[in-house]
């Protein structure tokens, strides 16, 4: 074996840098799930009947659900009940009441992740809230956003301060039954952002949001919602972390998209969950339901993710074309080294006439990794002229990982036009060797090939995001040097 | 500048070159020319130090540095430079991208702070009309797409902004036009000087009008069988290399 093959091979070894554990007082309720620690959430977040009604017949319903069993993902069985389905940082006295109440040692937890919390996030033109464990910490510039009558809270605090809104959209595009995780997320969930844009806004900033697991032996199981009312924009990311520990995590969030008529949404996610040891041990166990509703006509959602941690992903980020003319779009890159898994792709649903869908997913393998794309294209006899273009590639590093690809196409209507294209190659000896003439070093080469590969998706992201996920990428590649 | 000693090299266990010696001084030109698969791409790959080529026996110094010692990167940072026979395409990474990160990697093996914006820019231009380059092409994905002779401009285009001290330039006007030509041969001299050297790899000598070679060698079956100045390019071109080709123990006499 040559230079190269063996630095492809060595890929595969830096370390997780946002391992570090918050030193903070914990108020976290014991582990075990049954209806009174359901009651218990609810009454902590001072939530309406029919809410704690809607998780209790959820749980129900969950306990009547086998746990799924995937073909392309292994894993032991989840222990249920030796999770704690609730976190939250202690508080002196009251919640925070503004960004500068917030508790220092969260504060510093933020600053080493690079969140900018305070007013760097203005600057940035950046709106963040922040979810820590179960709670929402803060929201910034929600001032400036009410100024066009943009919400953007936590979700217990639209339960609170807009219940008509919640009630009225949660769980319309992922209905508490949807699915084993879906279901479980509906009895317990904890918190989660909460977005609405009224009718004409286009909202200012990128409003973000990002997620970070502290607690050991704790599930987030955080709720997103977000409408864009007729001709409304939004555009919001979501990045996540969580520290190093040897027990696997366990993440369900679902999060719910509804565009009306005229109106475009704009989901990012940068995802890089702990992915476990080089052995394989410990991560976070990545089931989430994401879906959005397409369900006005002309709306658009479109949906980029860079899927580089976490043990296991499983998430479908999904769009219902209902709306006549209505886009969705789907752009990924997950990223598999060590012995992590992903099994990731979407789903379109094409109901509309006019409906128009792209996909485009990239997938990465190194090491043990596997890597599979699962998506759906379902064309039901209403969409008339829709169409679907699809294209899978997947960049294989090393001989000992795997890239598969799951594409199921249902078209109920003929004048529907489905193209689907799939690559599968690798970085070849001859595109090093070109690099390396260049003066450029082997992992330097593979990182600009890598991100050469990931383009199409990366220039989807806003830019600050795109900057950070390029980062991300060379990260997850460094020790590659032969 | 560059000093090949009985060069012996492998691929995949198969000898392709047989001894070469060549001496190449800081400001001379040297064409080789020689029939296809007599081992002219495979010496420039040696000399590049590529995977695969395996030297058995020989030298090759680099200023007095023991070249092949150096990894194919070193070798770039140290001012060599190999205009690919067949340029390789890397999707998604645009050309200026991909120039900016190959100009920064030499910078930063001598020590030197990344290339300011507004001087790298000036020299891009400055080299993309030299080439008769496009605008676009810096925006377009190293060489995805690209025409053969686009594909070909484009390495002399990086050679031009990388500037490196010694360059082989592989059959760079195969399959061009008299124009395309020509811009290669422009590249080529006006990077010409004092304390340059170049290997000029190609088939015909009508490249060598526009490049005027100080010394033309003849390549056939992994030896140097002959060498002379650049009248020799023009017997060949009428003779052609059957005289040299017969069977190798006769190449071997007439080259000793
Ligand atoms: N990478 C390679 N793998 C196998 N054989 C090779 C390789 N490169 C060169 N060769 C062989 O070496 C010989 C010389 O090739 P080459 O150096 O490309 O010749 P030229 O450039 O003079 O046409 C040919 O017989 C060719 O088949
Ligand atoms: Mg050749």
């Amino acid at each position: 074996m040559n230079d190269s093959t063996q630095a492809l091979e060595r890929l595969a070894t830096s370390d997780y840098k946002y391992g570090f554990v918050t030193d903070i007082e914990q108020e976290t309720v014991p582990p075990g799930l049954n209806e009174d620690v359901i009651r218990l959430i609810s009454a902590k977040k001072e939530e309406p009947e029919w809410l704690l009604e809607w998780r209790l017949e959820a749980f129900r319903y969950w306990l009547t659900q086998p746990e799924p069993n995937w073909v392309r993902v292994h894993y032991p069985p989840i222990d249920f009940q030796a999770i704690s389905y609730y976190a939250a940082p202690k508080q002196k006295g009251d919640g925070p009441k503004s960004l500068d109440e917030i508790d220092p040692e969260l504060r510093r937890t933020y600053e080493k992740l690079g969140i900018p919390l305070a007013e760097q996030a203005m600057l940035a033109g950046v709106a963040v809230d922040a979810v820590f464990d179960s709670v929402s910490v803060a929201t910034s510039y929600k001032g400036k956003l009410a100024e066009k009558g943009i919400i953007f809270c936590s979700f217990s605090e639209a339960v609170r301060e807009h219940p008509e809104l919640v009630k009225k959209y949660l769980g319309t595009v992922v209905p508490y039954r949807d699915n084993f995780y879906a279901t479980l997320n509906s009895a317990v969930f904890s918190d989660g952002s909460f977005v609405y844009i009224p009718p004409g806004v286009r909202c200012p900033m990128e409003l973000s949001t990002y997620f970070r697991i502290n607690a050991s032996n704790t599930g987030q199981f955080e709720r997103t919602l977000i409408i864009a009312d007729e001709g409304a924009y939004v555009s919001y990311l979501e990045g996540c972390t969580a520290p190093m520990r040897d027990e696997n995590q366990l993440h369900a969030a679902v999060v719910e998209l509804v565009a009306l008529d005229n109106a475009s949404i704009k989901y990012s996610t940068v995802q890089n969950w702990y992915p476990g040891d080089a052995q394989g041990r410990g991560g976070i166990y990545n089931f989430v339901t994401k879906r959005g509703l397409c369900k006005g006509r002309d709306s658009k959602i479109s949906w980029t993710q860079v899927e580089t941690g976490s043990a296991i992903t499983w998430k479908y980020p999904s769009c219902i074309l209902r709306g006549e003319n209505s886009v969705g779009e789907f752009y990924s890159v997950a990223m598999t080294r060590d012995y992590q898994q992903a099994d990731t792709g979407t789903k379109m649903i094409h109901i509309g006439k006019n409906t128009r869908s792209t996909i485009v997913s990239k997938g990465i393998s190194s090491g043990h990794g596997q890597n599979a794309y699962r998506g759906l294209v379902k064309i039901l006899p209403t969409a008339e002229n829709a169409r679907n273009h699809s294209q899978c590639d997947s960049l294989l590093m090393g001989d000992q990982c795997g890239a598969h690809t799951f594409p199921y196409i249902e078209v109920q209507n003929p004048t529907a036009q489905v193209e689907h294209e799939a690559s599968t190659s690798k970085i070849s000896e001859d595109q090093l060797f070109y690099c390396k003439q260049r003066g450029i070093s082997a992992e330097d080469a593979v990182s600009l090939i890598v991100n050469g590969f990931c383009k199409e998706v990366f220039k989807e992201l806003p830019m600050e995001f795109a900057v950070e996920a390029q980062k991300l990428i060379e990260l997850k590649l460094e020790g590659s040097v032969g | 500048m560059l000093e090949i000693r009985n060069l012996h090299a492998t691929v995949e266990g198969r000898e392709i070159l047989n001894g070469i010696d060549l001496t190449i001084r800081p400001g001379e030109v040297h064409a080789i020319m020689g029939p296809n698969g007599s081992g002219k791409s495979t010496l420039a790959n040696v000399i590049a130090g590529r995977d695969g080529y395996v030297v058995t026996e020989g030298e090759i110094r680099f200023d007095g540095k023991n070249l092949l010692e150096m990894a194919p990167e070193t070798r770039a940072c140290e001012g060599l430079f190999l205009a690919f026979q067949y340029p390789v395409e890397i999707p998604g990474v645009a050309n200026l991208y991909f120039l900016k990160a190959a100009v920064n990697a030499v910078r930063k093996y001598r020590n030197e702070p990344p290339v300011d914006a507004m001087d790298f820019w000036e020299l891009i231009h400055e080299r993309m009309e030299l080439v008769q380059m496009a605008d676009s092409m810096l925006k377009r994905s190293v060489n995805e797409g690209f025409s053969g002779g686009e594909k070909k401009r484009n390495e002399v285009f990086q050679m031009t902004v990388l500037q490196p001290r010694f360059a082989v330039l592989d059959e760079t006007d195969s399959g061009l036009d008299i124009d395309a030509l020509k811009v290669v041969a422009d590249g080529v001299n006006a990077l010409r000087g004092p304390e340059r050297g170049f290997l000029v790899i190609t088939h015909y000598q009508r490249l060598l009008d526009y490049i005027v070679p100080d010394y033309v060698h003849v390549l056939v079956n992994g030896r140097i069988v002959r060498s002379g100045d650049k009248s020799l390019a023009l017997e060949l071109e009428e003779q052609g290399y059957a005289l040299y080709n017969e069977e190798p123990g006769r190449a071997r006499r007439v080259a000793a």
